[in-house]
């Protein structure tokens, strides 16, 4: 294999295994190998349990208890990491290779200000002095983009915000120097804007600081957005890699193909085509396969093509440095993107269901000993209406009231004032057990986290049964039936009625909690980031099963999100809430196409596309959202409006502008001619 | 800040009186009569009633409770049956010897425990860790009267190196501190087993943490990850209950106190709980509860001088 000098990190054939005290030890990586030359920025892809964090934490040499490399060298400045010693190691991990992590605000130590952790980092190695150490990491919060480092470096990590939190570990990586930067899912959790400012402060800083960066993610849009060229990971095997737009345009492994497939895109048209999930779960002996190991979720696999004999990675395309690690290289023709299928946006507007006026929900902060705290606006004003069999988005960034309104609307908290019609009772005021059986049961929730809403020690079958005892007022016996058959309707064999949480795999267990939803018959399904704790294969299958839902029974489903590209899939209906306001809605098509409002335009701009022709986002929205305990007497936007137009949005709350039943809250006069929106569309 | 501590001090006080109160109820309903038994089995109804009406006991309760708060807030509790004193002498005596017993404890036990609880969560499973896990379980459980009763035939009868008894006197020939060396070292052996086990569940949190990895990432030495990162945010859980050792060290050292015949506060309440002296009770709770209350107060504000993220 030729090893270029000007490689910064380089992994030859490397294999990592976890030796456990009993059994054989377990394969985590086998046989990787990839290199990053200075400047160059490689990304790694795959579904959780593929070793993508294993490979980070490896060129650290830095792996957990019971992992040791049993194979290949990785080399940094072609030295050999195995042959360090401890003392050359803290060296290569202070000055060449800095890491950047998932969760920024537990990788900060939370009893120490950050400069103080900032500023450690040179002075660990004796080279300056406070005032240089304090010097420079002022220059580098100033260059990750932080208002007012003075202030921030006094802060503790709690005291900022998230976005700010992912700068300071990224100005931490920096005080380094490093020839690497590794990224471990650095902008996962984030919202969307922060998102895409954090991705495209990586590219600036790549091109000021010239660091060669490993960027780890289940993100391919993150990914095509950073990356020159990238490895997808299946089972500890690289199964493709190559530059990115080879590998995007014409992705020739199956895996690859599925994980571009599984991803809503919100540059898609505007007729649905149904999510291409990747059927089934990584198997433990999949590790174990001497040929193949996604030939069983494979839909192209041929036993004697795929099976018992090991597949090398082979030049892929004409591209230099395409390959990939398939059988039937060769015979698979490069799909085209999922066929287009019926199941376009339900037709006609529906019937009001649930009619949300003026909602408003407040919060009294504080409050100990009578002290009357600040009020936090959560929720102001909020007017929304769901409709029978079809689907209302609500988006926005985290803090913007999405999930107050669905929590009012569900009765998990009471509305403050406003009013919400469903079947002549008002909602707001009526928490969940003041409601009626009946309207209990009509209106359902399902939660971001399947892991923490399913009771750890109450079996599947336990689960179900409970709401249709409960609810429907079932007996024992047509309970059990009853809990059969909703595993069946959301595609579950019914095995696994015997099953605890724990057994499930992640995707199962949100597939039972959307069934012990749907056992009341709810006639209102509110899911709450259904999909956002779940691998995109695994995303994609939850989001058909929603769709399939909605046809075949005349439920209306609430979806909270701060996805737009799983908004732009599944909504007919779009409200795109900030600081509690409601500042777009109306029809997806409408909202979704210009004219828009500032912030919807922003949040647009600001979704990742797995697509590396894709121009850099023209709006990156900076700041962050004011604290909704602030006095706001303008428009809740105003602040970090990329199209401010002047002092009558800090001292006005603008109007609703409404164009048939598209609503946009700015002073911008949006829509010269009413004729102009209907047109578009 | 401030504000804070003149709200929990006046919250103190307000949970003084309540209890004082319920204390100088319960003592009102227990059965048996104060004079009947200051005089004993063989006295005449006729004395038991004089001498009840001598003492005040015949007036309502609420007279003689406001009487006896007035008194007591001029530190008068009135006078002990058993021990024929004012109840303020003997209690102050006591309380300052347990005091002095507690603190040398403390002074021994908080050291070793996070010393010790340190090192061993510091490296999870190492052998040092199995080893400080054993020993601090074993010291736990094992019940202080029997470590007491064990310690004596060792040092004292076979030994012969030190004093059985600590009557805080040198008439029996033994120098005063070396009456709290098997006092303070069973103490120790119970708390401290108890306390590093605390530490070291909490250091082994810590050493998992994400926050532990970006430290070391940066290229620090172990010394300098678990000096800087780890110890700090390793105890503040522990804090509490450390903190919470003093209120056992004031009030509960009864078997210890007991065992080497040491005239403490414990032994002063269980010996006056046994007889009925209802005066030294009563005081005796309002100085525990006081003890508690304290600590928990201190416990509050150590715990915003540890941990940033709490603030008032």
């Amino acid at each position: 294999m030729a090893n270029l000098v000007t490689d910064i990190l380089s992994f030859q054939d490397v294999s990592i295994a976890h030796r456990t005290l009993r059994g054989a030890p377990t394969r985590i990586i086998d046989g990787v190998s990839f290199s990053i030359p200075a400047r160059g920025a490689f990304g790694l892809v795959g579904e959780s349990g593929c070793g993508k964090s294993t490979i980070a934490l490896a060129a650290m040499r830095y792996l957990p208890a019971g992992m040791t490399i049993t194979g290949g060298r990785i080399l940094v400045d072609d030295r050999d990491l195995a042959g360090l010693d401890e003392d050359a190691l803290r060296t290569l991990r202070g000055h060449r290779i800095a890491m950047i992590y998932q969760d920024p605000m537990s990788s900060l130590n939370p009893v120490m200000p950050v400069g103080a952790q900032l500023m450690e980092v040179p002075l660990l190695h004796g080279t300056v002095d406070t005032s240089k150490a304090r010097a420079r990491a002022h220059e580098m919060l100033d260059a990750v983009r932080i208002a007012d480092p003075t202030a921030i470096m006094r802060r503790y990590p709690h005291e900022l915000s998230g976005g700010q939190q992912q700068r300071v570990v990224i100005a931490m990586a920096l005080m380094a120097e490093p020839a690497l930067l590794i990224m471990d899912e650095p902008t996962t959790g984030l919202d969307v804007t922060i998102e895409a400012a954090i991705l495209d402060l990586v590219r600036t800083l790549r091109a000021d600081f010239g660091a060669a960066i490993l960027f780890i993610s289940h993100n391919l849009g993150a990914v095509a957005r950073v990356c020159d060229s990238i490895g997808v990971l299946y089972t500890g095997r690289l199964v493709e890699t190559g530059p990115i737009a080879p590998v995007f345009r014409a992705p020739a492994h199956p895996y690859t193909r599925g994980l571009l497939n599984a991803l809503p895109r919100v540059d898609a048209g505007k007729t649905r085509r149904p999510l291409q999930p990747i059927e089934g779960a990584i198997a433990p002996s999949d590790r174990a396969r001497i040929g193949c190991a996604f030939a069983p979720r494979c839909a192209h696999h041929r036993p004697n093509a795929c099976d018992d004999r090991p597949i090398e990675l082979q030049s892929a395309s004409a591209a230099s440095g395409h390959t990939a690690r398939c059988g039937r290289l060769g015979e698979l023709t490069v799909t085209q993107a999922p066929a287009l299928v019926g199941n376009s946006l339900s037709e006609g507007a529906g019937d009001i269901l649930l009619s949300v006026r003026g909602l408003s929900k407040y919060y009294h902060a504080g409050g100990l000993f009578g002290s009357r705290g600040a009020v936090v606006r959560a929720a102001s004003d909020v007017h929304l209406d769901v409709r029978r069999g079809r689907t209302l988005a609500i988006v926005g960034e985290s803090g913007s009231g999405k999930s107050t309104v669905a929590k009012v609307i569900a009765g998990l908290v009471p509305g403050t004032s406003g009013n919400a019609m469903f079947r002549s009772v008002d909602l707001v005021p009526l928490p969940v057990d003041k409601r009626s059986w009946d309207v209990r049961r009509a209106i359902q929730m399902v939660f971001q986290n399947p892991d923490s809403t399913l009771n750890p020690s109450h079996t599947v079958e336990y689960a179900l049964m409970r709401p249709l005892q409960r609810l429907k007022g079932l007996s024992r016996a047509e309970a059990r039936n009853g809990a059969r058959r909703l595993l069946e309707r959301v595609r579950l064999p019914s095995e696994l009625l015997q099953r605890l949480p724990h057994q499930l795999s992640g995707g199962q267990r949100q597939r039972v909690a959307i069934a012990r939803a749907l056992a009341g018959d709810p006639e209102i399904l509110i899911a709450d980031e259904p999909v956002s704790a779940l691998d995109v294969s695994v995303q994609a299958a939850i989001v058909n099963l929603l769709g399939e839902l909605l046809q075949s029974s005349a439920i209306s489903l609430v979806i909270i999100s701060h996805d737009l590209a799983l908004v732009r899939h599944m909504a007919d209906w779009i409200a795109v809430m900030y600081l509690g306001r409601v500042v777009e809605y109306g029809p997806a098509d409408l909202v979704l196409s210009a004219p828009f409002h500032p912030y919807t335009e922003a949040l647009l701009a600001s979704a990742p596309t797995p697509d590396p022709d894709a121009p850099p986002p023209a709006v990156v929205l900076g700041g962050t959202m004011p604290s909704p305990s602030q006095e706001i007497t303008g428009c809740v936007f105003a602040s970090r409006c990329p199209r401010k137009i002047g002092p009558v949005c800090d001292t006005m709350q603008p109007c609703v502008r409404r164009s048939g039943e598209h609503e946009i809250a700015c002073h911008i006069d949006l829509m010269p001619a009413a004729g102009a929106v209907g047109a578009d569309t | 800040m401030l504000r804070y501590v003149g709200r929990q001090l006046l919250n103190m006080a307000i949970t003084l009186f309540a209890v004082s109160f319920l204390v100088f109820m319960l003592n009102e309903l227990t059965p048996g009569d104060v004079a009947r038994k200051v005089l004993g089995p063989y006295a005449l109804q006729d004395q038991v009633d004089q001498l009840t009406r001598q003492m005040g006991l015949d007036r309502p309760v609420y007279v003689r409770y406001i009487e006896y708060m007035g008194k007591a807030l001029t530190g008068d509790f009135g006078e002990s049956i058993v021990y024929r004193q004012p109840v303020a002498a003997v209690m102050w005596d006591r309380l300052r010897n347990t005091l002095l017993l507690a603190t040398v404890s403390f002074a021994v036990i908080v050291p070793v425990s996070i010393l010790f609880g340190v090192l061993a969560g510091m490296r999870e499973r190492s052998r040092l860790d199995r080893a400080v896990n054993v020993f601090s379980s074993v010291c736990a459980s094992i019940p202080e009267f029997a470590m007491g009763v064990f310690l004596l035939a060792v040092f004292v009868v076979w030994l012969k190196l030190l004093p059985g008894t600590a009557p805080l006197t040198s008439s029996g020939g033994w120098p005063i501190w070396s009456q709290f060396v098997l006092p303070v070292a069973v103490v120790t052996i119970y708390d401290a087993g108890y306390l590093i086990s605390m530490v070291r569940q909490s250091m082994v949190d810590v050493m998992r943490q994400p926050y532990i990895r970006t430290a070391i990432l940066k290229g620090m030495t172990f010394r300098q990850v678990v000096t800087r990162h780890a110890m700090r945010n390793a105890l503040i859980t522990p804090f509490t209950v450390i903190l919470l050792q003093l209120n056992y060290l004031v009030s509960g050292l009864v078997v210890v106190e007991t065992v080497f015949a040491y005239p403490g506060f414990g032994r002063m309440m269980l010996e006056a709980a046994l007889a009925k002296d209802i005066a030294i009770v009563e005081a005796g709770t309002l100085i525990a509860v006081g003890v508690t209350m304290f600590t928990q107060l201190a416990g509050d504000l150590g715990y915003m001088a540890l941990d940033p993220r709490i603030r008032v």
